[in-house]
């Protein structure tokens, strides 16, 4: 028979040794996850900007090439810092966690928000990112704009963990292709941000036609989440997208 | 009789070898005993996520069952389940944090299904049955031979899903263009996990009418 004493010092070593192999596991694979979760976040940064991201290897170049200036803004839209040169992915503004900003702006506190111009062949873009909550869990994405500040080039939206087929379906490339030729502000020049309207954008007037896109039925809850998500972020844009127009 | 005339079984015996074999057919984790069923159909749409996890799920059974094998002497009976689920749920944790380092890709595909290895009952039943009373060796070979025995039939469901659902293997495009243009369709419905049951039981079928063992007598 084994007595408890001896019962729980082989629990307690066997935990202390189980610790200890995957906190060193941990720690010496964290800089090869960081590094692909940056690609990750460069290659959605680029393809909102439908520049094409083939090789994932290369995604760091391009986006160092692609990207010709990343910006911060505070939250009364100055400029605090700007990065034309050298590698972009260093700056603050791809470091920034977007989170943490939203939650200072909840807070009515002092917020810095990232942004990056992105050049394609002449044509200039500005890229947003976006971070807001679905119905499990966060979502987050990318949003381009024209630069007139206004027209939307392209979104991407990825989530951790909505419903398959449902909620998920945000993720799937048809639903973000409806976001491309929308528009942010109306004619009257205030912030409308576009919502995902269930029943489709076809229920409301047109005035609002460019302003919305058809939600996905079952994923109301994620749907709204990107709504909100999306006026949510381009309110702390609001006063940099209205003093650079 | 000491310990020096006893003749040293070889390494590859054909009683070592039977505890490869046998799961892969004979007792099969998936159509013979129907465990893994689960992850059988979420992650055979494609055959890349397949096999990652097929590899996944040798590692950590091999290694498991040694590591339980080598304790099985001294581990008190009492706290026995304990610590067979330490050790899977290291190892899965292990494998996870690999795949985010080096297929981070593959590993967003599988996203939940790396951890739930930790539910997948052939390990822990692997684990009580077999690793708790007998040597590393054997509890190697046979932790290699279950993983295989689940991994094949995932593979083989995979290969069929991703051929008749998107038409294409690895990604690869495998159905020619000119089908598609005399109306040929990727059946939409192979890529839900019901369909997935369908393959495993037609494999089941096969399975059964080329083994005259697994066929019951009445």
């Amino acid at each position: 028979m084994y007595t408890n004493g001896y019962i729980f010092r082989y629990a307690a070593i066997m935990v202390i040794i189980a610790a200890a192999v995957l906190s060193t596991a941990a720690v010496m694979l964290k800089p090869f996850q960081e590094r692909n979760m940056a690609i990750e976040k460069m290659g959605g940064i680029l393809t909102s900007a439908n520049v094409e991201v083939v090789d994932k290897e290369a995604t760091i170049d391009m986006f160092n090439q692609y990207v010709v200036e990343a910006i911060v803004i505070d939250k009364d839209g100055n400029v605090v810092e700007s990065i034309k040169e050298g590698s972009k992915q260093d700056g603050t503004a791809f470091k920034l966690n977007m989170k943490k900003q939203l939650y200072l702006k909840s807070k009515g506190e002092d917020f810095q928000m990232p942004l990056f111009l992105i050049e394609k062949d002449g044509v200039q873009s500005y890229v947003i990112p976006l971070w807001g909550s679905g119905l499990w869990g966060p979502l987050w994405g990318n949003i381009a704009l024209k630069d007139d500040l206004n027209t939307v080039v392209g979104v991407t939206l990825d989530h951790q963990g909505e419903t398959p087929g449902l909620g998920a379906e945000i993720s799937r490339a048809d639903f973000m292709a409806q976001f491309t030729g929308k528009e942010i502000f109306d004619t009257d020049k205030n912030l409308v941000s576009v919502a995902v309207v269930k029943g489709g954008i076809q229920s409301k007037p047109e005035h609002m036609w460019p302003h919305g896109v058809d939600a996905i039925s079952g994923g109301t809850i994620t749907c709204n989440g990107v709504t909100d998500m999306l006026k949510d972020v381009l309110e702390c844009y609001e006063p940099y997208l209205k003093k650079e127009n | 009789m000491s310990a020096g005339t006893k003749e040293r079984e070889p390494l590859f015996s054909a009683k070592n070898m039977k505890l490869i074999k046998t799961p892969i057919n004979l007792s099969n984790p998936i159509t013979v005993q129907v465990l893994g069923i689960c992850s059988a159909l979420a992650v055979t749409a494609k055959l890349k996520p397949a096999i990652v996890l097929t590899l996944s799920v040798i590692v950590v059974m091999a290694v498991s069952n040694v590591v339980i094998s080598l304790l099985r002497n001294g581990l008190p009976p009492r706290i026995r389940i304990i610590v067979q689920l330490v050790v899977i749920a290291s190892m899965v944790i292990l494998v996870d944090q690999v795949l985010k380092a080096f297929v981070y890709d593959v590993s967003k595909q599988l996203s939940v299904f790396v951890g739930l290895i930790i539910t997948n009952c052939i390990i822990m039943g692997r684990l009580e049955a077999f690793a708790m009373g007998n040597k590393p060796w054997p509890a190697f070979l046979d932790g290699i031979g279950n993983a295989l025995g689940y991994g094949i039939i995932l593979i083989i469901v995979a290969f069929f899903r991703e051929l008749l659902g998107s038409g294409t293997l690895f990604d690869v495009q495998v159905i020619p263009q000119a089908f598609y243009d005399f109306g040929y369709k990727n059946n939409g419905f192979v890529i839900l996990s019901p369909m997935a049951l369908i393959v495993v039981g037609v494999i089941i079928w096969v399975q059964r009418f080329y083994t005259r063992e697994l066929i019951e007598d009445n």
